[in-house]
């Protein structure tokens, strides 16, 4: 990497740890530098991420066109009935809205789309611009709401007013006040409602199906393949099993208080947090349905047996090669750091855009020595620390992708545009698949960072060439 | 239903982006340029992620990542702290800088800070380590992503061309392309130097926006219009500006006319055959000789190929959709082929799209095809369920309408986040007809193979 100006800001120095080679200190939950070049969206990301998979919700966007339309149709969260979330409906403000107001708009838009779509309930997400110019979102959703009878819900995202995690805090709110609203009797004793799944590629319906099979019933999946009447009676759960903590934490924590749910953390990725999370409930249970663990342990048994044989021949290819993780939360980290320790493979950077200072504390805990450990990252130091530490597979989103390209390091896509389920026992095969795939191409040793060597010198040449073949051969 | 203005007061699925991208891709198009938003963290990340999502190439877009008291005091401090941010870590030639609707709203006075930013870096330093700072007003809630796109063009030429300098530019021509993918500008390139013409190509995604595996992780990109060659395309020749709805409009070729007197030649997109005509009918005149052989022979080629489609395609009804210079283009080509433009959408309003839709269908068309300006999705689907339509042509976003009609979609454009290789997709010259059309006919040939149930061998 040239090094004729130091690729790491001043400003950020202390977001970097390298783990051993310091005494532990990390800076986070801070504004990201201007001209960083942060991978970090904004407070409307947030909210819209979190909601945008309750899929018979009118989503309107108050604002200008782009911020509905860079986020239609963005994840690939799935749903088993209606599909109203992957529509994108803006009220595209334009200039004269701006100068006179755009509350009129709103209310007219709402209208229009209530009556063309008659949704559950609507959501109405904030924008930069409607925080400046005033428009009061609160009493046009009120009026909209008593006008059409329907649940209109603001959601108050004003992209600069903080970052992500801003906004899953919004997105908690504009939820909460569905929550208690719907009928909630006929629920089982044994039942959980699950916060903080996208069923991004289906994923929340295999968590939903191992839950069965335990003998749990699910009320509300919140928020991948959502249903608003579900969220209205998510009251009626006996526990709330929260992933994804930075997302919907906020509302596990709103549901305690006023309703008395108990939450835990769980994380449906890597085996390891998989079985820990099923079990984690199951001991929830235990007191009132003892059968509830023998079931569980008969299920993790049944899915070890077939994931094992499979997994085996995976880390025997993967064996000793060396991963980068940036992500968006870092709840997300924590598993794949451990499912990379399964599959044999050394996490040498992790990372995120929005992780708080226990996440941190705990990504310290969980890695190897000499691991780069970062908080609001950019490309210029994920690329240095990718050609540092030699990495071969990087896990991250489609902005990290090209870094990783550009450098000739494979690369696994662990954010919202993923086809193939990476939770649950099943979809830790398929993140083993997905990684070797990427890293036990050919296409790696045509790539400069490999062939470097070869322009210069034969003898390396036939060197770098070996110890290549080595290495993909291990 | 008005032919201009929806009945509708919201949007669905728009057929538009917001204008700053449109900035940041042409300020992408300059060599060791740095694009920079002035507003919140959350539009840089947006834009870099739909544009990597068609590219597949790093975009790193700068940002002044405003936060709540810089809504309320303004983001003067963070934007003069960016642009150093981004001096010192990146060494760009050239920062373009685009607002946003936060800024514009909040009444940041950006030329007025970039003036002092400028005036407080060089009392410190030589001018000649500063980079050109370019400033770019595109609020969001005006126009579209091809205005923030042409007025970013606009502001290059107007705040950097001169003709006081070295006389290295005279001779040359300038070419305004209009946002068209890596590959038609290669292909720009490649025709401007077959006729001996030098040229200044603004702006230059071809290798920016397409470029090669390397060693290392490029801070800026490699490629882009030479800043020294943007300073003097006021001393250039002559000028080409590529795109119908700008005619007449106060634009980047205008301004080199108006304040440089460099002769302007305003031209439709080369799409299809009499577009690329005209194209090829300026540059001979300009380098004084004959089309070059093999220019010509691909002209031939293509009229080889239309007599060869021709019957395929014959009144198959197209729906095309996109950006108002694609459309045109688009629209002027499938009319030649024999293919008949039914409905053109454009989610932008420009004065001149009508127009120009029926300058290039006029002569050859029986009836004008239905135009849609300011339309959405939605509205789009609405005439098309109305309209059979046997082909729809146009970006990625068309897909949910193709699917649920069922009639194939042929991708051109921006974006393409279906498909590989979009980003390369040629569409203009004799070159680009050729690969357009045998992509029409082709998705003529499999309908109607697929719907047979005899299982043609021949088609």
């Amino acid at each position: 990497m040239s090094t004729e100006s130091p690729l790491i800001f001043e400003e950020r120095e202390d977001q970097i740890y390298r783990k051993g080679e310091q005494p532990y200190r990390l800076a986070c939950d801070r504004d990201s530098l201007a001209g960083a070049i942060s991978q970090r969206a904004c407070v409307f990301c947030g909210s819209r991420v979190v909601l945008y998979p309750i899929a018979d919700a009118l989503h309107l966007v108050h604002g200008p066109i782009g911020c509905a339309v860079y986020t239609w149709d963005i994840r690939g969260a799935l749903s088993s009935g209606p599909e109203l979330h992957r529509l994108s409906f803006s009220t595209d403000l334009q200039e004269k809205d701006v100068i006179f107001g755009g509350e009129e708009k709103l209310f007219r838009a709402l209208v229009e789309l209530i009556d063309r779509h008659q949704p559950k309930a609507a959501f109405v997400y904030s924008t930069c611009i409607v925080g400046i110019i005033g428009d009061d979102l609160t009493a046009v959703c009120k009026k909209a709401s008593k006008a059409k009878g329907v649940p209109v819900i603001p959601v108050h995202s004003e992209g600069f007013k903080g970052n992500k995690r801003a906004g899953y805090n919004a997105a908690c709110k504009a939820m909460f006040q569905l929550v208690g609203t719907g009928e909630a009797s006929g629920i089982s004793p044994f039942s959980i409602n699950i916060l903080g799944d996208f069923n991004l590629a289906g994923e929340i319906w295999i968590i939903r199906e191992y839950f069965r099979r335990m003998g749990i019933e699910t009320v509300a999946n919140i928020t991948g393949d959502g249903r608003v009447d579900d969220i209205r009676r998510a009251h009626g759960a006996a526990l709330n099993v929260v992933q994804c903590s930075g997302a919907t934490m906020d509302l596990a924590k709103m549901m305690q208080e006023k309703f008395g749910i108990p939450f835990m953390r769980v994380s449906y990725f890597g085996i390891e947090d998989m079985a820990e999370s099923l079990y984690a409930v199951a001991r929830f249970f235990e007191n009132k349905s003892p059968e509830i663990m023998a079931r569980t342990r008969e299920l993790v048994r049944e899915e070890l047996s077939f994931l094992n044989p499979e997994l085996k021949k995976f880390r025997q290819a993967l064996a000793g090669k060396r991963a980068a993780i940036y992500v968006g939360g870092a709840f997300k980290a924590f598993s794949l750091v451990k499912a990379f320790r399964l599959l044999g493979v050394k996490v040498v950077l992790v990372g995120s855009q929005t992780g708080t200072e226990e996440d941190y504390q705990e990504l310290r805990e969980i890695t190897d020595h000499g691991t780069i450990i970062v908080d609001d990252s950019n490309p210029l130091e994920l690329s240095s620390f990718l050609k540092e530490k030699d990495v071969d597979i990087f896990v991250g989103g489609v902005k990290e992708r090209p870094i990783a390209y550009k450098l000739g390091v494979g690369f696994c896509d662990h954010n919202h545009e993923r086809k193939e389920p990476l939770e649950g026992f099943v979809g830790m095969v398929n993140f083993a698949r997905e990684v070797c795939t990427s890293m036990m191409s050919p296409v790696w040793r045509f790539v400069p960072r490999r062939t470097k060597p070869i322009a210069k010198d034969r003898n390396i040449r036939s060197k770098a060439n070996n110890e290549f073949r080595t290495r993909n051969s291990e | 239903m008005s032919d201009c203005s929806s009945p509708y007061v919201s949007t669905t699925n728009a057929c538009k982006l917001c204008k700053p991208l449109g900035a940041c891709l042409a300020f992408r198009g300059v060599e060791g340029a740095v694009p920079f938003l002035h507003g919140s963290q959350g539009c840089a990340t947006y834009m870099r992620r739909y544009i990597i999502s068609h590219f597949r190439e790093p975009m790193d877009i700068a940002s002044s990542s405003l936060g709540e008291k810089h809504a309320v005091y303004g983001g003067e401090a963070n934007l003069k702290q960016g642009l150093m941010n981004v001096i010192q870590k990146f060494g760009p030639r050239l920062i373009g800088v685009a607002t946003t609707c936060l800024t514009e709203t909040i009444g940041d006075d950006v030329p007025m800070i970039m003036r002092a930013f400028r005036r407080e870096m060089s009392a410190g330093q030589a001018d000649e380590g500063l980079p050109i700072l370019v400033d770019v007003a595109t609020p969001s809630y005006s126009g579209t992503h091809m205005e923030g796109f042409h007025t970013a063009v606009l502001a290059l030429i107007d705040q950097m061309a001169s003709c006081s300098g070295s006389s290295s530019g005279r001779g040359k021509i300038n070419l305004l392309p209009g946002f068209v993918s890596p590959a038609d500008i290669r292909y720009f390139k490649e025709v401007c130097a077959d006729f001996g013409l030098p040229a200044v190509v603004l702006p230059d995604i071809s290798e920016t926006l397409d470029g090669p595996a390397l060693e290392d992780y490029q801070k800026i990109p490699q490629g882009g219009t030479p800043v020294a060659e943007i300073k003097d395309m006021g001393c250039s020749r002559q000028t080409i500006e590529l795109g119908r709805a700008l005619y007449r409009h106060s634009t980047a070729g205008r301004l080199l006319q108006d304040r440089f007197q460099v002769p302007l030649s305003s031209l439709g997109t080369p799409i299809g055959l009499r577009e690329t005509d005209a194209f090829f009918e300026v540059l001979k005149n300009l380098a004084g000789c004959e089309i070059p052989i093999k220019h010509a022979t691909e002209r031939g080629r293509l009229i080889d190929a239309y007599v060869d489609a021709h019957k395929y395609i014959f009144d198959k009804h197209a729906l095309i959709y996109g950006e108002e210079d694609l459309v045109i283009g688009l629209t002027s080509f499938l009319a030649e082929t024999g293919i008949r433009p039914v409905i053109c959408a454009t989610g932008g309003k420009t004065a001149r799209f009508r127009e120009a839709i029926e300058d290039v269908t006029r002569d050859i068309l029986p009836d004008l095809p239905a135009i849609r300006e300011g339309a959405d999705f939605f509205e789009i689907a609405e005439e098309a369920e109305a309209l059979s339509a046997d082909l729809i042509v146009g970006h990625s976003k068309g897909y949910h309408l193709a699917r649920r009609l069922n009639i194939p979609l042929i991708r051109v454009g921006f974006p393409i986040h279906d498909r590989f290789g979009g980003h390369r997709t040629l569409h203009v010259g004799y070159r680009g007809a050729q690969r357009l059309l045998d992509c029409m006919v082709n998705a003529v040939l499999e309908k109607k193979q697929e719907a047979s149930s005899v299982g043609y061998g021949y088609m």
